[in-house]
């Protein structure tokens, strides 16, 4: 799925930008404990989490994951945001919850990793 | 991509207690060095996944702590030492879910009781030595193809 389609559907707003406009994800993890997301987790995938330490984004370079995404509409301090542009990540905020993010993605056709 | 390694590589990170700014560092240099040197994305991937969860408990648990590797064209060996507390129970400590995570790290993602069995998971090899009052070390060997 293209990420754009996951702005859409999210209703997101974008805190950093992907670098191309061919930007695809293959799959998607929830979870705010790193570990789980270090156990359980797809390269390629996006990562719905409530959590915007910096560690989420390191979690994220270690185990190939290109996009995070935000519930709540919580939203990083501008150092994490300057180091997901450093690692060309791209963030996003969404106003929905966890369950429902996933659950829209999953209806969408995102599978789980 | 083909193995490009000829000879032993070895080298060191100093790991600094609580220093999350820079926690995951080590992990991530080691990650790009073994794509460099061709090793396989499955590889490098598990290797990264273990050793970011040997550096993230050094810097969780103990004051300080070294991460040492050595890159043979067969495999890696990553040894992590650290001075913390130690583990009194090993056994209880590798069970999936069971952590001593204080609530500061919980806060900050850790602490989900997986740190152990995802190192034991990636690895080939995996050993764990730890004294109580002294520190734990850990060493994992992950083969390549």
């Amino acid at each position: 799925m293209n990420l754009s389609e996951i702005i859409k559907i999210l209703e997101a707003t974008v805190i950093v930008q992907p670098d191309t406009e061919d930007f695809n994800i293959q799959r998607a993890c929830s979870a705010d404990l790193m570990s789980d997301v270090l156990y359980y987790h797809a390269p390629d995938s996006l990562l719905i989490t409530g959590l915007t330490q910096l560690s989420v984004i390191r979690t994220a370079e270690i185990v190939g994951i290109r996009a995070i995404a935000f519930v709540f509409n919580k939203t990083p301090d501008a150092q994490i945001i300057e180091f997901a542009q450093k690692k060309k990540i791209p963030l996003l905020s969404t106003r929905f919850c966890m369950y429902t993010a996933a659950g829209k993605l999953y209806e969408a056709g995102l599978t789980g990793c | 991509m083909s193995l490009n390694i000829k000879e032993t590589i070895d080298g060191s990170f100093q790991l600094v207690g609580a220093d999350f700014t820079h926690a995951g560092e080590a992990s991530t240099q080691l990650k790009q060095k073994l794509a460099e040197l061709g090793v396989p994305d499955g590889i490098v991937r598990r290797v990264a996944i273990a050793t970011f969860e040997a550096e993230m408990n050094a810097i969780i648990y103990a004051a300080a702590g070294w991460l040492h590797y050595c890159i043979t064209p067969q495999s890696i060996t990553i040894q992590v030492v650290d001075m913390g507390p130690g583990i009194e129970n090993i056994e209880l400590a590798m069970q999936e879910g069971y952590s001593t995570a204080p609530d500061w790290a919980r806060e900050m993602g850790w602490g989900a009781g997986m740190g152990l069995p995802n190192m034991k998971r990636n690895s080939d090899i995996f050993k764990i030595d730890s004294v109580v009052g002294e520190g734990t070390t850990v060493e994992m060997i992950i083969n390549f193809p």
